[in-house]
């Protein structure tokens, strides 16, 4: 059975429509208007026990919200969710207590005390044994190494060490599921490095099932094998990496040095960078073989790699393509 | 069901730590309530000493009410219903509903642990007052202790009424209006402005069946020897009949809030 199942899952706002100007004012005091804004549309995936799977999409995809409706947050307004055999919708405790949803920038812990205090007060709430609140603090506490964290009031800390520690008191209770939304944004390379380092070695040893948002495509690198993409609120992808880059990278590109000046290499592909004797080529995947025989034979080659493009490249590829769909199916609508 | 009182006691210690953490405050925030009816106090004394007394009330009854209000509104503070505006657009609000534990319970128990320190911070004020203005008044133990019931009683009261007023920012950012007019009737209905005494007939037979004067009016009575044995026990029955109707509020009003809840700003 999927740790996490979701079906068809939906999640549509009612806004006020509001004019801008002291007339439009006026006339919404006797007429408000409202439009209905389809945040999460349809959306079906299921994770496994102990998968770790990045949730990407470009902002307002409506990544956020499907986590708050898969933690309890917000409910639904269509389809189904079920969370370690649980409907979050219905909050019960024990669904509270073993799932967690981490979100960056956003303070959970006891402003003026210091961080101690907010983890015994999440010993008591969470009813964790004496034990193995000490085993995990201690553990949590050297991996993430906030040792001196501890004693400090939670206002005097950097926003890097203030996530360190939001994660910590997030995992003493063990969740078995970890909804983890953007947790290094805004961290300098080493925290970020850190907490991914924390967050891989927790997925490992505690068997957990995480979806991570992040805006940092090393997070995702690092920590997962599969990704769900989703874009202006609908699934654009659900596999593994490898096979977004093969779906949506649509290009490879073909790092090539030569003897002397570079020349033109307009013929091979197109040049997206160059210096004095080296080019780079993109050249769709498959023409890749035949591109690189021609110019093994045709130039004088010092050297010849072939790579796939960036990750980020294959990104925004995707949402681009999502934005595609999206406007096919506005005309095919309106037609 | 779950025992709660562990969460209570942690809640409250923590609750105590930061008031304890921040004395000047603590004072000068005491101080700030305590100038509402210190006002009160010199203005009805001044009616009192013209006029004689009204209803029941001269200067010694107005004089022991309005310092024993003192105490019953350190008691009675709950959180301002504002709170719930500002957690809802902040998206604190988020936080607490990812926990297991209603924040109903971490609140009432946390604003319980701010009063100890509140209190702490009242006796010199009071000291001062009783110094300045002599009242008389000289509750035995049994009073003394059934005050400190109706106190604590008056303040889940208020504490219940004001989170069901709170809970109304699920509906819309903007719940100050009603919470205005809220405030209104309980200045009035309360005994919070006057005693109700001295108010006309129809509207103590108002303030009567409202939950506002078991939580100002009713405590301070009792201390100062205004009630009888029976208007005690009616008074603590009506304390408890508006817990179980607030209470009630609330779980009918949450259960709807939660899923009104739209996380605005967040």
């Amino acid at each position: 059975m999927a740790t996490v199942d979701v079906d068809n899952l939906s999640k549509t706002f009612k806004v006020p429509v509001r004019e801008e100007g002291f007339v439009n004012s006026m006339k919404a005091l006797f007429h408000r208007e409202y439009r209905q804004v389809e945040a999460v549309k349809e959306v079906s995936f299921s994770l496994d026990a102990g998968e770790v799977v990045g949730f990407l999409g470009p902002n307002g995809a409506g990544k956020t919200t499907t986590l708050k409706m898969l933690s309890g947050l917000l409910f639904p307004t269509g389809g189904r969710a079920e969370v370690i055999g649980f409907q979050p919708s219905d909050r019960d405790p024990d669904f509270l207590t073993r799932v967690a949803l981490i979100m960056g920038n956003r303070n959970s812990l006891m402003w003026d005390l210091p961080v101690a205090d907010s983890l015994d007060v999440r010993k008591v709430m969470y009813s964790i044994p004496d034990g193995d609140y000490r085993l995990r603090r201690e553990r949590f506490t050297e991996l993430l190494d906030v040792a001196d964290l501890l004693t400090k009031p939670v206002r005097n800390l950097s926003l890097g060490e203030r996530m360190k520690v939001e994660i910590l008191a997030a995992l003493l209770p063990a969740p078995r599921v970890l909804f983890l939304d953007e947790p290094t944004l805004g961290l300098d390379l080493s925290m970020q490095k850190r907490i991914r380092g924390f967050v891989s070695e927790y997925a490992a040893e505690e068997g957990a099932t995480i979806l991570l948002t992040s805006h940092y495509m090393a997070d995702v690198t690092a920590l997962c094998e599969r990704v769900i993409v989703i874009h202006q609120g609908r699934l654009l992808f659900d596999g593994d990496l490898a096979e977004l880059s093969e779906r949506f990278g649509g290009i490879k590109t073909i790092t090539v040095s030569v003897t002397g000046d570079l020349p033109d290499l307009g013929p091979y592909g197109t040049l997206t960078e160059h210096t004095a004797g080296k080019g780079v080529l993109a050249v769709p995947r498959t023409d890749v073989a035949a591109v690189a025989s021609r110019l093994l034979a045709d130039l004088d080659v010092l050297d010849l790699s072939i790579e796939d493009p960036p990750i980020e490249d294959v990104i925004e590829r995707t949402f681009a393509s999502g934005d595609d769909v999206e406007r096919e199916s506005d005309e095919a609508t309106t037609e | 069901m779950r025992n709660l009182l562990p969460i209570y006691g942690i809640e409250a210690r923590m609750s105590m730590q930061r008031q304890a953490q921040y004395r000047g405050a603590a004072f000068i925030s005491v101080l700030g309530f305590l100038i509402e009816p210190i006002v009160y106090l010199i203005v009805w004394r001044t009616v009192a000493q013209q006029a004689g007394s009204i209803n029941g009330y001269g200067v010694e009854e107005f004089t022991s009410y309005y310092i024993v209000w003192t105490l019953v509104r350190v008691f009675n503070l709950a959180l301002a219903p504002g709170a719930w505006d500002w957690w809802v657009r902040s998206g604190r609000i988020s936080n607490d509903l990812l926990h297991p534990i209603d924040p109903y319970h971490r609140n009432l128990a946390g604003m319980a642990g701010a009063k100890v320190v509140w209190i702490a911070v009242w006796v010199p004020v009071a000291a001062f007052l009783v110094l300045l203005f002599r009242p008389e008044f000289s509750p035995n133990l049994l009073e003394a202790s059934t005050f400190l019931v109706a106190a604590w009683a008056g303040y889940v009261v208020r504490f219940n009424v004001l989170w069901v007023l709170g809970l109304v920012s699920f509906w819309t950012t903007r719940a100050e209006a009603l919470v205005e007019v809220v405030v209104a009737m309980e200045l009035l209905l309360s005994g919070r402005l006057v005693p109700m005494a001295v108010m006309p007939p129809w509207v103590q037979a108002i303030s009567a069946w409202m939950p506002f004067k078991w939580t100002f009016e009713f405590p301070i009575e009792l201390l100062i020897g205004q009630l009888s044995a029976a208007e005690i026990w009616r008074g603590l029955g009506m304390q408890l009949l508006w817990m179980a109707i607030s209470g009630s509020a609330i779980v009918l009003v949450w259960k709807r809030a939660i899923r009104k809840f739209t996380a605005v700003g967040t």
